[in-house]
């Protein structure tokens, strides 16, 4: 089955929405950026926010992620207010932003345990540091540190984070930038893999991707255009 | 009265109570404090003591009562703000911090002015005056953060963080200060109040703390008029508001 | 819970091994401060042992303030602090993990060497302890105070002489009670009173400062 690029997310509401978006409203420094905007996420789903620069992407992941207020709207999570239930929201949140959330001066492998340790199951997710940094093909750098690694590897062992969080929700803010094709198509089959265990991804990209066995909703986002109305 | 505040916490209708209300307390002040005025440095008896150089406390003593009074009031709108997000108290917090650094200021050179025909010099480690300084410093730590943080909304939620923490320090401060002082004691050291005021002098230094009380009513609600236009700039009232002045 | 704590702190002593040479510098800045006032007062003895407690205290506490900046800046760049924040643990336990690393990393070290600089500024022997028992109480004090202003300040380009202006006056009961203690010992006085405000405000400032720097940390990047 190839990608559907369906206008509207309610044609993916086939299941019951976990994570959802009501009315939000996203400004920066006085401006606003995004208005009424909603959507639908549940098990096995992915979310494409497109657009062109500066039209509140960023804004509207890190609103997602509970790191931003929204000027208007609500972020809910299993029906409830995603602030209301703020610990059980980021036990199933990983988020992947424009910086890598690892530190330069460690090793994959050691940035790797620590985010394990910080996530909700510490010890499944140690146990699952090698798997992780093989399925991003970072076996060989395992122990060099990062800030030596190459753009491209950096950008791989911050992606392997989320695979040892043990999240259910993915936000990934346009994580395919610096990454080879190669790179890429691991990306691209990390994500199957997560959606495709009953995972949700929301990701911001400029580039089309190839995903064969996962529902994907893509959204423009922009003041005009009020996506995920009707 | 629950709808009553409700109300009143959006800016719109803040802005037009707050209008409203500004020339009341305008004119209040100016009869209260010139009341004040003649009553403190014409009526009042000379002090026994310090002769007529002890009349600087009817400026000193309401100006130091009201440094510490704005800078609660800007620690309950910094709560407000951190906790309802309101608008109304994020202006009303920042509108109040250079007032009270100005109160601040004041009972700084009163003290010292005072200090000078007590002491023989104007400036002495005394505890309150110390208190004071540090209380100025706390005031232009939190002008100094809003000026450096380019979001307002979140200058404001940083600041009213700061107002807590501040007004969490300030008893500790000023324990502290008082032990330092008892410490070091020098042999003529003099306490800036007067252990008993006759009630001819409590009165008007009554008059003159309402009359201070009204000025920062006034002059706060003016510049938190400020602080929400400015803010709101973009808003619909805001623009309704500047197109009916114009015309 | 314990194990993210631990998690923080491990990373954070790992990562302060490895840039080593940074370590030295709060270090290096606490003796050439000391060694400025000499310079400045003449040499005599009995004026140094006078004010040697304040100035040792107000060294330390400039010290402890300079290297306070470097707290949230390298997370704040590589997004780990926010990554702290979308941690399910609470944030304030977790920012209290890195506080007690890098106090490790720099307060520690003052301490270690103020005996050092109280023969420099010729201290009396008997306020030694009481020195060393000031600034184990008062700089971790400082570090969760200042934590607040460093949460405040990390989003700033320039944060370094706010932080300052912001944290300074915060710091007076400290530097009041400490190096009160130490006067009192040098005069052989009991330095009881003193120290055990220093302890109480040690406990104010780990119960209230972290959550305080949770907030701060979460308004800078909001």
């Amino acid at each position: 089955m190839p990608t559907h690029p369906s206008p509207s997310p309610h044609h993916t509401r086939a299941t019951q929405a976990l994570l959802e978006g009501l009315g939000l409203t996203g400004a920066r420094g006085g401006r606003t950026l995004f208005e009424e905007f909603g959507f639908r996420l549940g098990p096995g789903e992915l979310l494409q926010i497109e657009g062109p620069n500066g039209c509140g992407k960023t804004t509207l992941l890190r609103i997602l992620c509970l790191l931003a207020l929204p000027e208007a709207g609500e972020v809910r999570w299993n029906g409830m207010p995603a602030e209301e239930v703020r610990p059980d929201y980021l036990a199933q949140l990983a988020f992947l932003g424009h910086s890598p959330g690892i530190k330069a001066d460690l090793t994959p492998r050691e940035n790797l345990r620590v985010a394990a340790a910080l996530g909700t199951s510490p010890t499944h997710g140690i146990n699952g540091v090698e798997e992780a940094l093989a399925r991003l093909g970072l076996e060989a750098q395992g122990d060099t540190p990062v800030g030596e690694l190459s753009a491209g590897q950096g950008r791989r062992a911050a992606l392997a984070r989320l695979s040892v969080q043990g999240a259910r929700l993915w936000i990934l803010d346009e994580p395919l930038t610096a990454l080879d094709r190669e790179a890429k198509q691991r990306v691209e089959a990390l994500l199957e893999g997560h959606c495709g265990s009953g995972g949700m991804a929301i990701l911001s990209t400029h580039q089309s991707m190839e995903l064969r066995d996962t529902a994907v909703t893509r959204i423009q986002l922009g003041a005009t255009v009020r996506a995920g109305e009707a | 009265m629950w709808l009553w505040f409700h109300r009143l916490a959006s800016p719109k209708h803040f802005y037009r109570v707050a209008e409203r209300l500004n020339p009341w307390l305008g004119s209040a002040t100016l009869v209260v404090l010139i009341v004040g005025l003649y009553w403190g440095l014409v009526i009042a008896p000379p002090d026994y003591e310090q002769g007529d150089s002890y009349r600087i406390i009817f400026v000193h003593v309401p100006a130091a009562w009201m440094s510490l009074f704005v800078y609660a009031v800007m620690a309950g709108a910094g709560a407000v703000t951190l906790v309802w997000r309101l608008k109304v108290a994020e202006a009303v917090m920042r509108a109040a911090a250079p007032l009270g650094a100005w109160f601040t200021f004041l009972a700084l050179v009163t003290g010292s002015l005072w200090g000078k025909p007590m002491w023989g010099t104007y400036w002495v480690w005394d505890a309150r005056l110390t208190s004071e300084l540090i209380l100025l410093f706390l005031y232009l730590g939190f002008i100094a953060l809003q000026s450096a943080m380019e979001d307002r909304r979140t200058a404001a939620r940083a600041g009213a963080v700061l107002a807590l923490v501040g007004v969490v320090n300030i008893p500790i401060i000023h324990y502290s200060v008082e032990w330092w002082a008892t410490l070091h004691q020098g042999p003529t050291v003099t306490k800036l109040d007067a252990p008993s005021i006759s009630l001819t002098m409590l009165a008007p230094l009554l008059v003159m703390a309402l009359g201070f009380l009204l000025h920062f009513a006034t002059t706060g609600l003016i510049r938190a008029r400020c602080e929400l236009l400015e803010g709101e700039a973009r808003s619909g009232w805001v623009r309704e508001l500047a197109r009916r002045r114009r015309t | 819970m314990v194990r993210a704590f631990a998690a923080i702190l491990g990373r954070d002593l790992v990562l302060a091994l490895r840039r080593r040479g940074e370590l030295g510098n709060p270090l290096v800045f606490f003796v050439v401060v000391v060694t400025l006032f000499p310079l400045a007062l003449g040499p005599a003895q009995e004026t140094l042992a006078r004010i040697a407690p304040g100035i040792l205290w107000v060294a330390a506490l400039l010290a402890a303030t300079l290297a306070m900046e470097a707290l949230f800046r390298s997370d704040f760049e590589d997004g780990s602090l926010e990554q702290l924040l979308l941690s399910p643990h609470p944030p304030a336990l977790l920012l209290l993990a890195k506080v007690a690393a890098h106090w490790l990393a720099t307060g520690l070290p003052l301490i270690l060497i103020s005996p050092l600089l109280a023969l420099f500024v010729n201290l009396p022997g008997q306020a030694l302890p009481v020195l060393v028992a000031t600034l184990a109480l008062g700089t971790p004090t400082l570090s969760l105070v200042g934590a607040i202003g460093v949460a405040l300040t990390v989003g700033l380009r320039r944060g370094g002489l706010l932080l300052a202006l912001l944290v300074l006056p915060l710091y007076v009961p400290v530097l009041i009670f400490a190096a009160g203690a130490v006067d009192n010992a040098a005069a052989g006085l009991s330095a009881a009173g003193p120290i055990y405000f220093l302890a109480a405000l040690l406990v104010l400032a780990v119960t209230l400062a972290p959550p305080a720097t949770a907030a701060s940390v979460r308004i800078s990047l909001g």
